[in-house]
């Protein structure tokens, strides 16, 4: 297997693009990570998108998304795995570029989220559709579902669970791109409407439109095109139960350990050798089980080191120097390759105030569903 | 909206609790044809009682437009004395009565409308006991 690099990255602000459709956003991404990486051309494209067809109703996006990028007549594929769809195409396509078949690759991910009213429904086509969301549970219900148990289990409070979004808001503050980049306290967070209980509205990650891409090729061709090329060190993914009910343990995400057990093994690399991680925070508690699934914090122990400031610049591990999902925003094929840009903008040293001083390895994970599949990726900085 | 074989074809397990058990005690709703945990292929149908035990719940209140006018409802996710996992609606009940561990008992009743036209579904919900 060739070993991979990133040599480009582009992506639109996340927030309310009314002026811009789905082509549109996807365009803007796509030129901007080719003009970074120096290419004019590519062999091959992979999108990830969860729903065009329900938000847009346009489905045959790989097509689409060719012809107004400029790139016609390549082979170009739209994957999907809900929320995890971006970080699968950065694994079709890094398979692509590692096996030989293809030299210069773009993943992409796209989601145009505020083009319809009934957001709630299209979300809820990622868990269950017949056994689960056929009773009415939303995405927040199933997610304060794991939150119940696991404050039940751990005696995790209230106002610890608040800290995942203040956490988050404070270090979306100097991200030109997030969506709401302002700092949230916790009486904000604790008056904030009730969305599905114990989780208010400032538990969860918004409804975001929204592009990014990468461009991959071989590591030692990179260095032709970039002075700062990242490496793609290991891929972890894998899959879980599709309904919540059927996870053994409500407060574990056995999709996020297995995946994180692969990227590490792949990797020879353990968690202390990560510098930092952004992790899929889609809802508060979402954060805390997949800091615990990642082996940065024991089981249990995650909320209360998150909110003792563990997950911060000076604490142990920096978890979502981007503003995670809450803050950034989750336009939710975009996002797992969104949150590997800011691991490439980490590792170039490129992050500006967000910057992690002396960050060698950076994580990714994304997550579909309430853990019906998983994917971890290991950046290098070179 | 959708035509009424996308429901009928899960009237056995909604309205009957139909349910499959392996020979290694498994049970799931609904129909599994290899149990995804111990690989076994060998299962018979059995209906479940019908009782169970809340190992997590939820209250919804900003729901789905199909169901937006039933909030805040609750939400549960059921252990059945089988074994069997199931999420299901909590109903007559007051907020303050549910609790991680409540026994529960799984009725037949309306679960929602396909809008002013549309096919009217149903089937179980849950009530403490």
């Amino acid at each position: 297997m060739r070993e991979v690099a990133i040599i480009g990255v582009g992506m639109t602000r996340f927030g309310e693009l009314w002026d811009q459709g789905i082509r549109d956003m996807f365009a803007e991404a796509a030129l901007k990570a080719m003009a970074d990486a120096n290419v004019d051309k590519i062999d091959s494209l992979y999108v990830g998108c969860m729903s065009s067809g329900l938000y847009t109703y346009q489905e045959h996006i790989a097509s689409v998304m060719t012809d107004y990028m400029g790139q016609r007549g390549i082979p170009a594929a739209r994957v999907e795995s809900a929320c995890a769809s971006g970080s699968v195409a950065i694994r079709s396509a890094f398979m692509e570029v590692a096996s030989g078949m293809s030299d210069i690759v773009m993943a992409g991910g796209v989601e145009k989220m505020w083009d319809i009213e009934d957001g709630t429904f299209v979300l809820a086509t990622a868990s269950d559709q017949e056994y689960e969301a056929y009773t009415g549970v939303t995405f927040p219900g199933l997610y304060a579902m794991m939150a119940r148990a696991y404050m039940h289990q751990y005696g995790l409070t209230r106002e610890e669970l608040a800290q995942v979004p203040i956490k988050n808001h404070k270090h979306s503050v100097h991200n030109p791109n997030a969506q709401y980049p302002f700092e949230m306290d916790m009486k904000t967070v604790l008056t904030s409407s009730m969305v599905a209980d114990p989780l208010r509205l400032m538990d969860c990650s918004p409804i975001t439109d929204g592009a990014a891409a990468v461009i991959l090729c071989p590591m030692e061709m990179a260095k032709q095109f970039v002075k700062n090329p990242v490496k793609i060190k290991a891929i972890g993914a894998a899959t879980g139960p599709i309904a919540l009910h059927d996870h053994k343990d409500l407060t574990r995400l056995d999709a996020v350990r297995l995946a994180g057990e692969r990227a590490y093994k792949m990797a020879g690399l353990k968690p202390s050798d990560i510098s930092f991680a952004e992790v899929h925070d889609c809802f508060s508690i979402a954060e805390i089980i997949v800091a615990e699934e990642l082996g940065f914090f024991d089981y249990g122990k995650g909320g209360k080191a998150i909110a003792n400031g563990e997950a911060t610049y000076g604490g142990k591990i920096v978890i979502n120097s981007s503003g995670g999902l809450k803050a950034k925003g989750h336009p939710v094929g975009a996002t797992g390759v969104a949150q590997v840009i800011e691991a490439v903008e980490q590792l170039r040293g490129t992050a500006g105030k967000r910057q992690v001083e002396n960050a060698k390895y950076g994580m990714t994970q994304n997550m579909g569903g309430s853990g019906g599949s998983s994917v971890v990726h290991i950046l290098e900085a070179q | 909206m959708a035509i009424s074989p996308r429901y009928s074809r899960e009237i056995p397990h909604r309205y009957r609790l139909e349910a499959t058990k392996f020979k290694s005690g498994k049970v799931y709703l609904p129909t599994r044809y290899i149990c995804p945990e111990t690989g076994d292929r060998e299962f018979e149908k059995i209906t479940l009682n019908g009782t169970g035990t809340i190992l997590s719940y939820t209250i919804i209140h900003i729901a789905s437009d199909a169901y937006a006018k039933q909030t805040p409802f609750a939400i549960a996710i059921v252990e059945t004395d089988e074994g069997a996992r199931l999420t299901t609606q909590v109903v007559d009940c007051k907020e303050d009565e549910l609790k991680i561990g409540s026994r529960v008992e799984l009725i037949f009743r309306k679960v929602m409308e396909e809008g002013d036209a549309g096919i009217i579904n149903y089937g179980y919900k849950a009530i403490l006991i």
